[in-house]
């Protein structure tokens, strides 16, 4: 059915978007974001759009309440009077929160958008042509499996109101031939494109819980952009402090271990993973690396170089270092990559100092479109 | 697409005759009124509108109706009656409601009637008297689908982004009117000729009364009575310059009649206006509409219109609208509360002289004079008060210990709202506070030419809570956008004069 608000609705959701859009830095690097992840669906917090009016200070402001308690007692939901029902949970500000749910589609989308974000180039199987059937429409043959009951019964509906053989009291509905409605598809063909992230990060005692909240938030936004890309994607995660291993998704953002780095551990995990499993003619390949850039000597950074250099660069798309800022780290390590990669375009690197540089790192690892 | 059958089914049409005839044998006195049965999304369309079923096209009825099936969907509210002030009032009740429910409404539902018709603040809704039988002509369902034609057509000729950036911009300065306004007697258009007014020209000497003896001057006119007449001199100059003449509370009356504005602007912001006067009557008598309807309410319900199946159902119904939520005051119960007391106190005759020189506790308890006017003392009430009279005349010292009502307030010290106090006069002073103009503050134009250069000067006057400073610099660049020139608001900041000013491109503030 279709009501007279639809127009102002979509302009509103319209404006949601933009506001999306615009704040998208702020929504970003809330961790909040994360709990609220659905099957699909992403619940961001919108604020309400307030106009802006000749208001009182509400702090100076104050109210009247109603109940028990001394003064001094603190209120439980303080600032607004509400319609009763607790319509909105209020803040003090009157900050209404306003939630939009988000597929996680329109979120790669919207963030390759406002990242600018190029499309990218895959390799791999781009000339294998895979086949796959769309339900896209309705029509008046078919089979009957794909019969559409509800389409069918709304057509005879209306026929026989329109006939006046319709009877309320009792009403039963026959549909005709002509009434038969039927679901119609449309093949598709879509090349296919594999990819296999293989994220790697530092868990050694320098990194701490905020470190790790970064690195969270920064592989949940390269996964909806990247999972945008590819039809089939898989995630690998290995942990390492002086020696690593392969973990699932949950253990990758909860260990912390303590001790001392030794991060060609990783790479030697990755370059077996890499080799054994991930042939780079038909993978798209993606290693991502999260440390506090503190490695435990400078041969081990010697060994470092000399795997990216033979065994992970050339089978990668591109290989990412990030470095996480941390008060114990020396940060020496993204600057050892630098000196020996400096003209090497798929390996990438970027300095994370806090949430509010999440943002640009992506873009710099994402920003190549390879 | 078959019609949308929103007319009453005959159940509801039996139950709503009944109910009519109960009310009237109370008394109620009410415009006829059409209940229209809705589906939910119906419903949150149109209370989305603010009760109606059209109006002009914007984002903001768009907001509402998200949050509306957004809470309705997870369950966290539920719109029961809605009910618009015109003549015949129209009120909608949810499809698939309990018969309990939709009984309840109705009762409800004819108390704001009765209400819209006789309190005196809602007479400024009459469009006019109808010539066959005197009753006020209260048609807004049109006015407001008016409203939103000559809105839509704008959009057409002038494109809807720079019809929806107005309108923008006019809700900003929407609360900018002057809630006495309607009841001024309409300005004379034109005022006596200049010519035969006494003075037509403010003197260019102070005033000083005649000296026949030169020595008798320094008595006559003593020094401090020169200096006087200065001053007032001065000032009348100033004000001679001045326009508006005096300080002028409709800020958007002020802005339709003088501000350069293309037809198209006129016309928005003419509508806001006249809805935001439509709007202000509902503003002003919140408590006691809703005190009012709930009263009739449960009068109806209990002692008439449930039957003894129904009463359970009822009394948890009524429950909920009347609980008192995370220590917030809830319209509905200290409308209701008041009213019965305001009743009570009169059927026992606890008013006039006797009663308010009395100090003994017991006394004053056990008092009862057998008067039995409460009833129609809240007839009275219901005609004749507002919010704020309403609660500055009946809210008294029992009332407020009685219900537990106290004062909160922000605490910097912990960043947490606290009780303050439960001091009588501070809780009375705070909620009239809150209640006068509605929480609006009040600002006014002072000049329309500040500084001869033809900018706007506003004044807020100021009564010890300042403004939401982000706020009112963007209620400054929407002024702007309508007054085109530099404006100015004199208000205070943490206790110093400033003037806040936007000139087109930059926010300033400086202390005056």
């Amino acid at each position: 059915m279709s009501l007279k608000i639809d127009q102002d609705h979509s302009r509103f959701k319209a404006i949601v978007r933009g506001k999306i859009r615009e704040n998208l830095r702020r929504y970003v690097s809330q961790g909040e974001l994360m709990g609220k992840q659905g099957k699909e669906v992403v619940s961001i917090p919108i604020p309400h759009i307030d106009i802006p009016r000749f208001r009182f200070q509400d702090k100076e402001m104050g109210g009247v309440g109603q109940g028990e308690g001394d003064p001094g007692a603190p209120l439980s939901q303080p600032g607004q009077e509400g319609e009763g029902e607790g319509r909105k949970a209020g803040q003090g500000e009157g900050d209404h929160v306003l939630e939009v749910d988000v597929t996680l589609d329109e979120l790669a989308d919207i963030l390759g958008e406002e990242l600018e974000l190029p499309n990218i180039d895959t390799r791999g199987k781009a000339t294998i042509v895979d086949k796959k059937d769309r339900y896209v429409g309705i029509r008046n043959v078919g089979p009957n499996s794909l019969r559409h009951f509800k389409r069918t019964y709304k057509t005879a509906l209306k026929r026989q109101i329109a006939l006046g053989s319709y009877d309320g009291k009792r009403p039963v509905i026959v549909p005709t031939r002509d009434d038969l409605r039927f679901r119609s598809w449309r093949t598709d063909q879509e090349p296919v494109a594999n990819a296999v992230l293989i994220y790697m990060m530092d868990v050694s005692g320098s990194m701490g819980d905020e470190q790790k909240e970064i690195v969270r938030i920064e592989s949940f936004w390269i996964d909806a952009w990247l999972r945008r890309q590819y039809e089939g994607i898989e995630t690998r995660f290995i942990i390492h402090d002086a020696v690593a291993r392969e973990v699932d998704r949950d253990t990758f953002f909860r260990t912390r271990e303590s001790g001392g780095t030794m991060i060609s551990s990783a790479y030697k995990i990755c370059a077996q993973m890499i080799e054994d499993e991930y042939p780079p003619s038909e993978w798209n390949i993606y290693p991502f690396h999260f440390s506090d850039g503190d490695n435990w000597s400078v041969d081990d950074t010697l060994l470092c170089v000399e795997l990216l250099k033979d065994r992970i660069l050339p089978a990668s798309n591109m290989f990412c270092y990030g470095q996480v800022e941390s008060p114990y780290g020396s940060g020496q390590f993204i600057k050892d990559l630098r000196e020996h990669f400096g003209d090497e375009e798929a390996l990438v690197t970027s300095e994370i100092r806090d949430r509010d540089a999440i943002i640009g790192s992506i873009r710099e690892f994402l920003g190549k479109g390879k | 697409m078959f019609a949308l059958k929103t007319a009453l089914p005959a159940y509801l049409r039996d139950e709503q005759a009944r109910i009519e005839e109960f009310a009237k044998q109370f008394g109620l006195d009410y415009y006829p009124t059409v209940f229209e049965v809705l589906s939910y999304d119906q419903m949150n369309e149109i209370a989305a509108y603010g009760g109606f079923p059209t109006r002009y096209p914007h984002w903001r009825f768009g907001m509402e109706y998200e949050q509306l099936s957004k809470s309705y969907e997870y369950g966290l509210s539920k719109i029961y009656e809605m009910v618009i002030n015109n003549n015949p009032s129209i009120a909608y009740l949810l499809e698939g409601n309990s018969m309990v429910d939709q009984k309840l409404v109705m009762c409800h539902v004819l108390g704001h009637v009765d209400f819209f018709k006789n309190n005196f603040a809602f007479s400024v809704t009459d469009q006019g008297r109808n010539p066959r039988d005197g009753g006020a002509v209260r048609k807004w369902v049109d006015t407001m689908a008016n409203h939103g034609a000559v809105v839509r057509r704008w959009s057409r000729r002038v494109g809807i982004e720079r019809v929806e950036e107005l309108i923008d911009h006019c809700l900003s300065l929407e609360n900018l009117i002057d809630p006495q306004q309607p009841f001024e007697k309409a300005r004379e258009p034109v005022g006596p000729l200049a010519s035969l007014e006494e003075e037509d020209e403010t003197p260019e000497e102070p005033r000083l009364l005649r000296v026949e003896r030169e020595y008798m001057e320094s008595f006559i006119n003593p020094e401090e009575f020169v200096e006087a007449q200065k001053q007032q001199l001065a000032e009348e100059q100033e004000k001679a310059k001045r326009f508006p003449d005096a300080p002028m509370r409709d800020v958007l009356g002020f802005l339709v009649e003088h501000a350069p504005l293309d037809a198209w602007e006129r016309d928005v912001l003419s509508v806001i206006r006249r809805e935001a006067y439509y709007f202000l009557p509902q503003m002003q008598t919140k408590i006691m509409n809703e005190g009012w309807a709930s009263y009739w309410h449960s009068k109806l319900m209990t002692e008439r219109v449930a039957d003894g199946s129904e009463i359970l159902d009822y009394a948890d119904r009524n429950a909920g609208v009347m609980q008192v939520s995370g220590g917030r005051l809830n319209p509905y119960k200290l409308g209701v509360e008041l009213m019965r007391y305001v009743e009570d106190r009169w059927n026992k005759g606890k008013f006039g002289k006797e009663w308010e020189d009395c100090d003994d506790y017991a006394a004053r308890q056990s008092w009862d004079r057998r008067t039995g006017l409460g009833r129609e003392k809240i007839f009275q009430v219901r005609k004749l008060y507002t919010d704020v009279t309403f609660i500055d005349e009946f809210l008294t010292q029992d009332f407020v210990r009685d219900h537990k009502m106290y004062a909160f307030g922000y605490n910097p010290r912990n960043d947490r709202w606290e009780i303050e106090t439960r001091q009588f006069d501070e809780v009375k002073k705070k909620l009239l506070f809150q209640l006068t103009n509605a929480g609006n503050p009040v600002v006014r134009v002072l000049d329309a030419n500040h500084g001869n250069r033809g900018e706007l000067l506003l004044e807020h006057d100021h009564q010890g809570i300042d403004l939401r400073l982000d706020w009112a610099r963007e209620v400054l660049t929407a002024l702007h956008r309508i007054w085109k020139r530099p404006v100015e608001l004199h208000t205070v900041v943490g206790k110093r004069e400033t003037a806040l000013r936007f000139d087109g491109r930059d926010h300033s503030d400086k202390p005056r």
